[in-house]
């Protein structure tokens, strides 16, 4: 039974990564609808300013606070340059665009701070949390700061004009711009609140998988997982989505045998399709029902 | 959001319709082509002419995703789990069972078929970016599995297998690599044609409803469930025969070949050439094959930035891929004819 508790709480301390990382993935989706590959390699970059501001001399929460503010202007710099034009090509074509922006960040990060590996600092600590040798002081920070972030994102949506304004625009654009709302502007918002989310997890996730161009890779998989799980259209479906893939992978890994860390991501992730298959639209998704 | 539910407007749709006959060459052009195929290697090197057996290859297994994607209507990023599956066939049956080169293509046809037919079967309930993360997931499981304990006696595990590359017949005074580019294009000749003729034919005509719209073809009468799994059958037996040349040309299979990065190359293939345009599909393939050399040649360090700017050009200008250009063509010459 200790085993069981422990690996659960080591569970949920990698959950808080993916959990993170779905919300940013759920935001991008709200607001243009589609799943944007290139946001793990967008945090990364964000995560090396910081770094890179961190270099120079500037205190963790400037660099912070910095990294953010440039992440929502560089946000909604993509949306207006690159992609506003594709509005009205295809979907597929939309999704390549996604790929080819991978590639870019990808390349021109390993160009300008090179593929070796960096440490990445906490603003929390890395000591044992309350006496628990498997969840350290960041990993519970981790937590927290998700937690915030999706109480801040709730109150955002739920209780301003702008963001009833977004949910409008993005459920049914034709009416919303009806009623006056400028909905190309929402989705360059969406894109900038995605992309400042996605510099949060990343520089959350710096100090545990360590700084580099590819750093991103896994996390993202397991975020688009965990989006997926909770269901798309919910902030609050996609923390717990994350929470529960950290869980699963952790649990799979222990109690199956012959299940090496190659076979954990497999595994977690037949078992979210098998989920999906009994409930198609995520855990906490509202269903689509479509007009004839 | 205490809304239950949410209406979607109609003529919301992934993947646009295209017209069964805006999906071919015309004749005239096709014969052209053929013959430039059948011409060209008697008088290049032997690498280029691998390259264009690759290009034959990469083109059938871009070809295999337009049928499922373009035709109907399903979006999957698990195409390098059915090539990987179609080339350890051909690999495992030539070196274990010293099976003829030639037989073990529609042997692993069959085997890809089963397979898609069988994955097509749960992924039924799902669509969009859920059926994305299914197939996705079967790409990221695929090397893994290969790599397993108690298969390596037969798959060799991490360090892959090696195949023997067959020599020309009959005693025909061709190069091993002239050969198999023109087996390789004798298959590649049958698949397109198999394919053209699907699309034609009242399966291709079902694809095409449910693609365009699900409950007006179920209404129609369309055995839905079936023909989207049938759908998936056909793409992964054309991916694996796919598979199974790239495994006699590259002459070594490997687990790490197969990765999500080759099911991402595919899919880049068939959004260049045109979703729904069969030709493109070798169009599609030619820029999956050349234009990463060709940023590798631009920029060492920075050719996957090279890469993705390509890309993007490629999709600013044709958004609909090689498709819209041959659409401007033929516009043109039609405006040629009337002057």
């Amino acid at each position: 039974m200790e085993l069981f508790t422990n690996q659960v709480l080591a569970g949920i301390a990698t959950g808080a990564i993916y959990a993170c990382m779905a919300l940013a993935v759920v935001m991008i989706y709200q607001a243009i609808d589609h799943l944007n590959f290139a946001q793990g390699e967008m945090a990364m970059f964000s995560t090396f300013i910081s770094w890179q501001l961190m270099q120079w001399g500037v205190s963790y929460w400037a660099a912070f606070l910095m990294t953010l503010a440039f992440s929502f202007v560089a946000g909604i710099a993509i949306e207006r340059i690159l992609f506003k034009p594709l509005a009205k090509a295809p979907v597929l074509t939309n999704v390549a665009g996604f790929i080819a922006l991978f590639a870019i960040i990808n390349s021109s990060a390993g160009l300008i701070w090179d593929f070796t590996i960096k440490q990445y600092p906490t603003p929390f600590g890395s000591s044992p949390f309350l006496g628990s040798q498997l969840i350290s002081t960041h990993q519970a920070g981790m937590i927290g700061v998700t937690v915030l972030l999706l109480l801040g994102l709730y109150f955002f949506f739920q209780y301003t004009r702008i963001g009833l304004a977004m949910r409008a625009a993005a459920s049914v654009p034709e009416s919303a711009r009806l009623v006056g709302i400028n909905t190309s502007w929402m989705i360059a918002l969406g894109w900038g609140m995605a992309t400042a989310i996605g510099s949060i997890a990343g520089m959350l996730i710096a100090p545990v998988v360590f700084l580099e161009p590819n750093m991103m890779g896994g996390v993202l998989i397991y975020g688009f997982a965990a989006a997926v799980l909770g269901g798309l259209s919910s902030p609050f479906g996609a923390v717990v989505g994350g929470f529960l893939v950290g869980v699963f992978e952790n649990l799979a890994g222990t109690y199956i045998p012959g299940v090496g860390n190659e076979l954990k991501l497999p595994i977690a992730l037949a078992l979210i399709i098998s989920v999906l298959v009994v409930k198609p639209a995520g855990l906490f998704g509202r269903h689509i029902v479509k007009r004839v | 959001m205490s809304a239950a539910e949410e209406v979607v407007a109609e003529g919301h749709q992934a993947v646009e319709a295209v017209p069964k006959r805006a999906m071919t060459l015309g004749t005239g052009t096709s014969l052209v082509v053929l013959a430039a195929l059948l011409v060209v290697p008697m008088f290049v090197k032997n690498f280029i002419i691998f390259q264009m057996t690759m290009l034959l290859i990469y083109g059938l297994a871009v070809l295999a995703l337009n049928i499922l994607t373009g035709g109907s209507g399903q979006f999957s990023l698990g195409q390098s789990a059915f090539y990987a599956v179609g080339a350890y066939t051909s690999a495992v049956l030539m070196e274990h069972a010293n099976i003829n080169y030639a037989l073990t293509i529609p042997i692993s046809a069959a085997i890809c078929f089963g397979f898609g037919y069988l994955f097509g079967k749960p992924a039924l309930r799902l669509s969009g970016v859920y059926l994305a993360l299914a197939t996705f997931a079967l790409a990221t499981a695929m090397p893994q599995l290969l790599k397993l304990n108690f298969l390596e006696h037969w798959t060799g595990g991490v360090q892959g297998l090696v195949v023997t590359k067959p020599d020309a017949p009959f005693g025909l005074p061709m190069s091993q690599d002239m050969w198999l580019y023109y087996f390789t294009l004798a298959v590649t000749i049958a698949i397109y044609i198999f394919s053209v003729n699907l699309l034609r034919s009242r399966s291709g005509r079902a694809f095409m409803a449910i693609r365009d719209n699900e409950i007006a073809a179920s209404s129609m009468g369309v055995n839905v469930a079936l023909y989207k799994t049938l759908a998936f059958g056909v793409s992964a037996g054309i991916t694996g025969v796919a598979g199974s040349l790239g495994a006699i040309a590259v002459q070594f299979v490997a687990p790490d070949s197969y990765t999500i990065t080759l099911a991402i190359s595919l899919f880049l293939g068939m959004v260049v050439g045109g979703v729904g345009w069969l030709p493109g599909s070798f169009v599609g393939a030619a820029f999956i094959i050349f234009v990463p050399n060709m940023a590798e040649s631009i920029s060492k360090g920075l050719s996957g930035a090279v890469f993705g700017v390509l890309l993007f050009l490629v999709i600013y200008l044709v958004p609909h891929g090689a498709r819209q250009v041959a659409v401007l063509g033929q516009q043109l010459v039609g405006k040629l004819r009337k002057n």
